[in-house]
């Protein structure tokens, strides 16, 4: 009967709930970040869907798209951004995929690489920006450009520095395993979203 | 061992005396415990009322001469913002949140919410945008566009104060949005094992719905507040039509929000409507799973009507014509929830407490104000009375005859199971009938005001317009006077009222089951579901015991959380079942 009323691993539980606070009631399923970190992703995601949905209003009521005057887009330095920023979602992949297989330093590699890749891209936008004809102010299309890209080179930089904590994170030996890797596959998670982001928006800035 | 003895084992000093969550300071400091937020939303986003009155009685004040005498009209223009503002985003919303924080954990059976440590954050977000609105009218340069901060008038008045607003609700909407995807990974993830989706109490059916709502269309509205700050700082012209901007499309993104927002106001209450009334009615509710997809089918719906708040816009007559009809369709689930309502009341032994009156009342004035809506949705209506004291008058019947009402049912209703003690309900009585006084005598005859052409937000008008005037402001000091009774009979009742025990009510929804006031982690056992959360005067209840307790020394103590206690005078008689 007592052994019943005192339960060491329940007041272990309280104890990490103390330290942790973020324990649930079911122990098989010990967190729930991942959930949360997609349910997150679809608020994300309207930001992104409101800022599209705009974009395409002020194309729909104006009658010359984009303005008469705006020079023309180059799109070599984009374009091998866009192919870099897409690239660079399948070495994320094998970062988790090494993690998994509980080859930490392979995952190391690889993390390393894509939060390279990111930077490169980030360092190709800015000069793309230095490079442009027009500024924020130039025209409605101007303002979207730079708006829309700034906003998704926003969400590149917070994707390359959560890349950045989890590469930094990993240096204590054990710390993600195949068993224990949400860091890496959030970010992983995060950097892919980034992704489909900018191909939705390179295809509505660039090409459409 | 002896009993006491027991008794004491029993008492895992891990369960109560955990440091610190039962002293009022620690309500002042960041504690992630579900119950301790809860209660600084509800008392945080309480304090941002009664401002909020202080500032619509002014405005009312302005209002009861023709002239303008009282304030200078840039200060009203503030005030009329500010006003709206404080109560739509830090009054109601965060008194939604308040409550879901406090109840979702203890209706579902959980320890705490999934990610306790961001409940946290996401409140405290809430104090220094508020304080943020209202230094703004200290300084000297508070927002005054409205609280729909309509281009390009917001970009032409007061730059700083429009700064402000643009900040401030940004801040809230991104505390609104990290609370949802909590409530939505709790709700879903942090069920006890027995529980599937159709035992869950009505409220967090409700929750789950205003969840995706805000996850769904808060965003959107700041993406509108990013492209109108760029608008205001960096001199961009998305919305400024002297550069080729269009203001109808900030018009499209504000109302993808706020419309829906009108239901992220009152889906909370309707919820908590569902569980007060069949409570104090001690009958089973009338169709628990119409109630429940009613809520998920308002939730699809406000997300495509939102253009019906810009017929005057210049939008084409075929969208119109769209917006009109799906508009009045919401008219059909929240018809069937308020007649679900109804049959739960008929033939029931009800109780008219206080939580039971203010939740007649909010069935009643809400008729009203949804029926005020059903006819603002027709597009000629609404192009007649348009910006008029007839849309003042619907929104306030919604927001404040459904919402507010809603939370002081909802208050009195768990203010048990929150402090220990229960709430005298003669003062109760008193709040709940100057409330309704004054609710109708201030917002009834603004239908009138609106019909006869008064426009809203000015603050001289025609002195033909005088007299209904007069008693809408003489409505609202009853309003302001109301606020007294509640406030000092909360504070004396949760000093020093009558203890509560675990379920005064003799409810069978979870959150009954534990200690009142909760312990720290709520259960000191994953309980088990014997019955349904509504099923007062079912034969089944009779058995007495909705959780199954095989541990003998646990039943009884003080910390005895899992044994319930139907009222023998009600649940054991099936006849109540008529």
């Amino acid at each position: 009967m007592q052994s019943q009323t005192i339960d060491p691993a329940k007041t272990e539980l309280n104890h990490h709930h103390a330290a942790e606070a973020s324990v649930g009631h079911h122990e098989e399923h010990p967190d729930h970040r991942l959930f949360g970190l997609y349910v997150f992703l679809i608020a994300e995601g309207m930001i992104f869907m409101g800022l599209f949905g705009a974009y395409l209003a002020f194309r729909a009521t104006l009658p010359v798209w984009p303005p008469a005057g705006t020079p023309e887009l180059e799109l070599l330095l984009p374009g091998v951004n866009t192919i870099n920023l897409i690239s660079s979602s399948f070495v994320m992949h094998n970062a988790d995929t090494a993690i998994k297989k509980n080859d930490p330093r392979g995952a190391r590699i690889w993390l390393a690489i894509t939060a390279l890749m990111g930077a490169t891209f980030l360092v190709g936008q800015v000069y793309e920006y230095t490079h442009l004809e027009f500024g924020l102010t130039t025209n409605l299309f101007a303002s979207a450009f730079y708006v829309l890209t700034g906003f998704h080179g926003l969400h590149v930089t917070i994707g390359v520095l959560a890349i950045v904590a989890v590469l930094w994170r990993s240096r204590t030996p054990g710390h993600y395993s195949n068993e224990k890797h949400f860091g890496i596959e959030a970010a992983e998670i995060y950097w892919h979203f980034v992704d489909v982001i900018w191909i939705i928006l390179f295809g509505l800035l660039y090409l459409l | 061992m002896t009993q006491a003895q027991l008794q004491e084992t029993a008492n895992i000093p891990a369960l109560l005396e955990e440091p610190g969550v039962r002293k009022w300071q620690d309500f002042f400091g960041f504690q992630t415990d579900h119950k301790v937020i809860g209660i600084q939303y509800l008392v945080t986003s309480f304090i941002f009322y009664c401002i909020g009155g202080v500032m619509a009685d002014l405005v009312r004040t302005e209002l009861r001469t023709p002239e303008v005498d009282f304030v200078t009209p840039e200060v009203y223009n503030s005030l009329f913002t500010l006003h709206a503002t404080i109560m739509i985003f830090l009054w109601i919303v965060p008194a939604g949140a308040g409550f879901a924080n406090y109840l979702i954990p203890l209706m579902i059976g959980a320890k705490d919410m999934a990610f306790p440590r961001l409940n946290a954050v996401a409140f405290w977000m809430i104090p220094p945008a508020g304080v943020l609105l209202i230094a703004s009218l200290v300084v000297g340069d508070a927002p005054d566009a409205g609280w729909t901060s309509y281009p390009p008038l917001s970009l032409v008045t007061g730059q700083v104060g429009e700064g402000i607003w643009i900040m401030s609700v940004l801040l809230l909407g991104t505390s609104s949005i990290l609370g949802s995807i909590n409530f939505l990974v709790t709700l879903i993830k942090m069920r006890i094992p027995s529980m599937d989706i159709h035992k869950m109490p009505l409220f967090c059916w409700a929750m789950f719905a205003t969840s995706s709502l805000v996850l769904v269309s808060t965003p959107v509205l700041a993406a509108g507040l990013i492209l109108l700050s760029f608008d205001l700082i960096a001199g961009t012209t998305f919305f400024n039509p002297t550069g080729g901007g269009d203001p109808v499309v900030y018009q499209h993104m504000f109302w993808f929000y706020s419309h829906p927002a009108v239901y992220i106001m009152i889906l909370p209450f309707f919820g908590a409507i569902s569980e007060i009334i069949p409570i104090h009615s001690r009958k089973p509710i009338f169709g628990y799973k119409a109630i429940a997809y009613s809520s998920l089918a308002i939730s699809f719906l406000g997300l495509i009507v939102w253009a019906h708040h810009m017929f005057t816009s210049g939008i084409p007559g075929w969208l119109r014509m769209f917006f009109m009809i799906t508009t009045m369709i919401i008219a059909v689930p929240t018809g069937i929830k308020i007649f679900s309502w109804l049959a739960t009341m008929w033939g029931g032994k009800i109780r008219l407490n206080s939580a039971m009156l203010f939740a007649i009342g909010f069935v009643g004035t809400f008729v009203i104000g949804g029926i005020s809506g059903v006819m603002l949705a027709a597009v000629p209506f609404d192009i007649h009375v348009h910006d008029t004291y007839f849309v003042v008058a619907h929104l306030h019947y919604v927001l404040f005859g459904g919402s507010v009402l809603g939370i002081f049912a909802a208050i009195y209703h768990w203010f048990p199971k929150m402090t220990g003690r229960m709430v005298n309900e003669f003062w109760g009585k008193v709040h709940f009938a100057l409330t309704i006084v004054g609710l109708n005598m201030t917002f009834l005859p603004m239908h009138k005001l609106g019909l006869m052409g008064m426009n809203r937000r000015i603050a001289q008008y025609d002195p033909k317009f005088t007299t209904l005037n007069e008693i809408c402001t003489y409505g609202s000091y009853i309003l302001a006077i109301s606020t007294f009774p509640f406030i000092i009979n909360a504070i004396w009742s949760w000093l020093y009222g009558e203890k509560a025990g675990n379920n005064p009510w003799r409810a069978l929804t979870l959150e009954w089951m534990t200690t009142s006031p909760p312990a720290i982690e709520n259960f000191d056992r994953t309980p088990v579901l014997a019955t349904g959360p509504y099923d007062y005067g079912l034969e089944r209840a009779n058995e007495g015991v909705p959780l199954s307790d095989p541990n003998p020394i646990l039943s009884g103590g003080p910390n005895s959380v899992l044994r319930a206690e139907p009222d023998p005078a009600v649940a054991a008689n099936p006849e109540d079942r008529k």
